[in-house]
């Protein structure tokens, strides 16, 4: 009884004794899901190539949430470096000097292909922006009129298609995937002129190209690709959206629809035939490089070519390596401290 | 005479029939009220066994893991080249040990070493976790270089997915992560008895890895072990002060009204809201370091406090008034009164629920989330400082992965859990008979 209190009473002085942290002595990463993956190989590939370091610690929660962490502020208790899938927002960016991180490194790591897939029993489909359009905007335009969106089945969007009831699996609002899924693919396939002839105001043109149907044909999916995954596990007629890597790693269970004629690969990506892949990035807070141990070599030991080259364990897991001369301009603008 | 008294009778049998209050139709409620009972109790007991029949057919696979054990060639050639180990120990760390092992099994295999493709597909038979492997065994023993020593080997994930069985064979070459070719070497290996399928003790020991069969629940467990018994140190005597005061010293007003208030609807609120409040006060504020069990404990103790003081204001209002009069009336202090008689006899209600409320906590994921115990760690952390996940925690990020190898690791890290829940509230059942008085 007497240890166990006197034990409590030490746990709750050191409590209140813990003003001032103990150094931190390794580097704290956290965002993006989807870069998630190759920063924990990286992360572990470091700690047992440099055994004077730690291991980072990297957390998830997405770009959006990574990015706020990242921008709270300088000192041992924030993180370093935040992933993320989608480069960062010139709001973000003004939050982030507003509490005292000036001066923020970008790092490219590579790019990610963005694919559509069914089961592995489905059909073939090859998909150009105009069909997700036409399949899944929230109002399309038929004879002249913006209305309701109409369609049912697949087939209906394309003869081509199978008769299957649409039913896409596309990625939640949250995630970075959905901005290029709006742009490189609703906003691609969308028809602007017909929509300024249907009476649509220029400045709502986006908004109305990207709104995506509400009536449960079109599902965000929150989680990550094993959510979807599992979606089309159990409805096998479901179109579902994954990053090249995912697929990768489960191509016995899913087959891959080509985009405009173009089957995703990491060929194609890498030489931009494909047409729907981002690039990844991560973000440095200048202002830790040199305090915290293992944050410049970490930075280095990422962008080199043993992790983010096209024979590096990343393009392995599916990263897509950017060219040779832009991994190279990655390396000398890191280098030179270049900040935003 | 028979006859007259033949209505008689009649009547007299009659008699019951009015007298009936509707025995048959509350006999028939009371039947179809255990009839619902045991239909609820089915169908809860039905769900139990889906989840755990499901749950332990994906995961017990997991518990094992193949394994190959080949006569390595430590060789000096490759490990320490131009024989600088006794200036330079750092070129035993920094050696290329992947190679080592990739030779050795090429050897085994009877493979071409200048065969490119195939040595590619051989370093991706055998785990990359062989480097530390490898390099401990070098580190502890540097007079291995130059020799050759049988070492067991694990193989790689998608390797072990086959030889369990989880690899659909039906499926294309090119479709699937393994190839024919290493399904050959496999059945060869397997021929020559050289693959085994031991324990998989690195589930409970290893790190956090990108490599499903080098992952394992070490950090998750020592980071719940931690939380844990801060939980309990911090929780129990706060939670057992407030409520010896609130209950035996504390006049009953308004404002102790409002304090039990207060703690009943702390009890229910959203464990993600106690997130928010330990980020904002132990990290942002007090600037404790993120990820680490220490301010996980704390968090989680904010959680379980109510939980605790609830059980145990709940325990010392059973114990009987007359334990009280009795002590009080034989010259006992207040304090003495409650120290000595009713907190003893309250023990097995506070324990419980002190039990109850720990189980809870083991489980959380979502107050853990913004304190950044939610991450990859791949380090054993020594102290509750140092950064840590959770058991659950583990669950949820294995969950998420896209090898097909951490599904059934998944399934054995929520077996591992059920046990630790199951033991600790075995512990509760125990404690509460051990100690349990009945007047």
């Amino acid at each position: 009884m007497k240890i166990a209190l006197f034990a409590s009473a030490a746990v709750i002085a050191l409590a209140s004794g813990m003003g001032a942290a103990a150094a931190r002595d390794q580097v704290q990463v956290a965002g993006s899901s989807t870069v998630l993956p190759y920063a924990k190989i990286v992360a572990e590939s470091f700690g047992e190539a440099f055994p004077d370091f730690k291991t980072p610690v990297v957390e998830s929660g997405g770009s959006g949430a990574g990015i706020k962490q990242f921008c709270e502020g300088v000192g041992e208790d924030k993180i370093d470096i935040a992933n993320s899938s989608r480069p960062i927002k010139a709001e973000e960016l003004d939050t982030c000097k507003a509490n005292g991180v000036a001066d923020v490194e970008e790092v490219k790591i590579g790019y990610d292909g963005i694919v559509f897939a069914t089961d592995i029993a489905g059909p073939d489909f090859a998909i150009q922006p105009a069909d997700i359009y036409k399949a899944l905007a929230a109002q399309v335009v038929v004879d002249g009129k913006l209305v309701d969106n109409p369609y049912n089945k697949w087939s209906e969007v394309n003869p081509a298609f199978p008769e299957w009831d649409i039913a896409a699996y596309i990625p939640g609002e949250k995630h970075g995937t959905r901005e290029v899924f709006e742009t490189k693919l609703l906003e691609a396939g969308c028809d602007k002129p017909a929509l300024t002839a249907a009476g649509i105001a220029d400045a709502d043109l986006f908004k109305t190209c990207v709104a995506v149907r509400k009536d449960g044909k079109a599902v965000d999916i929150d989680g990550d690709y094993t959510e979807t995954l599992a979606r089309i596990d159990s409805n096998k007629t479901g179109m579902g959206v994954f990053g090249l890597a995912f697929y990768e790693n489960n191509a016995d269970k899913l087959k891959v629809a080509t985009v405009g004629g173009i089957a995703p690969s990491t060929e194609t990506i890498a030489d931009g035939t494909y047409p729907v892949s981002r690039p990844l990035f991560f973000y440095v807070k200048k202002a830790h490089i040199g305090v915290i141990p293992g944050l410049k070599e970490y930075v280095d030991f990422f962008i080199s070519d043993d992790m983010i080259g096209p024979d590096s364990p990343l393009a392995e897991y599916g990263l897509v390596a950017a060219p040779d001369a832009e991994r190279e301009a990655i390396r000398a603008k890191f280098a030179a401290g270049t900040a935003m | 005479m028979t006859d007259a008294a033949l209505p008689h009778a009649a009547a007299e049998t009659a008699a019951p029939v009015r007298r009936d209050f509707g025995l048959k139709r509350r006999h028939a409620a009371e039947a179809r009220f255990r009839f619902y009972g045991i239909a609820a109790i089915t169908i809860g007991l039905a769900f139990l066994a889906i989840l755990l029949i499901s749950i332990f057919s994906k995961g017990y696979t997991a518990f094992v893991q193949t394994s190959i054990t080949v006569p390595v060639e430590f060789s000096a050639q490759i490990i320490d080249k131009d024989d600088k180990r006794a200036t330079d120990p750092k070129v035993l760390v920094s050696a290329n040990y992947p190679v080592i092992a990739r030779n050795a099994l090429a050897k085994a295999l009877g493979v071409d070493p200048a065969d490119k493709k195939a040595m590619k597909e051989i370093s991706n038979f055998v785990s990359d976790g062989s480097r530390s492997l490898l390099r401990d065994i070098v580190a502890s023993d540097p007079s291995v270089i130059g020799t050759t020593r049988n070492v067991t080997l694990l193989a790689a994930a998608d390797i072990d997915s086959a030889n369990k069985g989880q690899i659909d064979l039906n499926v294309p070459e090119a479709k699937r992560k393994v190839s024919d070719q290493q399904l050959a070497w496999l059945n060869q290996l397997k021929a020559a008895g050289q693959v085994s399928t031991p324990f998989n003790w690195g589930l409970l020991t290893f790190g956090a890895s990108s490599r499903p069969e080098t992952a394992g629940l070490g950090v998750a467990l020592v980071g719940s072990l931690y939380m844990m018994a801060i939980v309990l140190l911090c929780a129990l005597p706060i939670g057992v002060a407030a409520s010896i005061y609130l209950e035996e010293f504390a006049k009953k007003n308004r404002f102790t009204d409002f304090i039990e208030v207060n703690i009943n609807n702390l009890a229910a609120v959203p464990s993600i809201v106690y997130g928010l409040l330990g980020l904002a006060v132990f990290i942002n504020f007090f600037g404790m370091p993120r990820s680490a069990p220490l301010v996980g404990g704390f968090v989680l103790t904010l959680m379980t406090l109510p939980t605790i003081i609830i059980a145990t204001r709940a325990a010392l209002r059973s114990v009987p008034p007359s334990i009280r009069s009795a002590a009080l009336g034989i010259g006992a202090s207040k304090m003495q009164m409650v120290f000595d008689h009713v907190l003893p006899l309250a023990t097995p209600g506070i324990l419980t629920g002190t039990i109850i409320g720990l189980a809870r906590a083991l489980g959380e994921t979502a107050p853990l989330l913004l304190i950044g115990m939610v991450a990859f760690v791949a380090d054993r952390p020594a102290t509750p400082l140092d950064p840590a996940t959770a058991l659950p925690v583990q669950i949820y990020m294995w969950a998420n992965e896209a090898e097909r190898a951490f599904v059934e690791r998944t399934s054995g890290a929520i077996i591992v859990l059920l046990v630790f829940l199951a033991l600790m509230n075995l512990a509760a059942i125990l404690l509460r008979r051990r100690f349990e008085r009945r007047w």
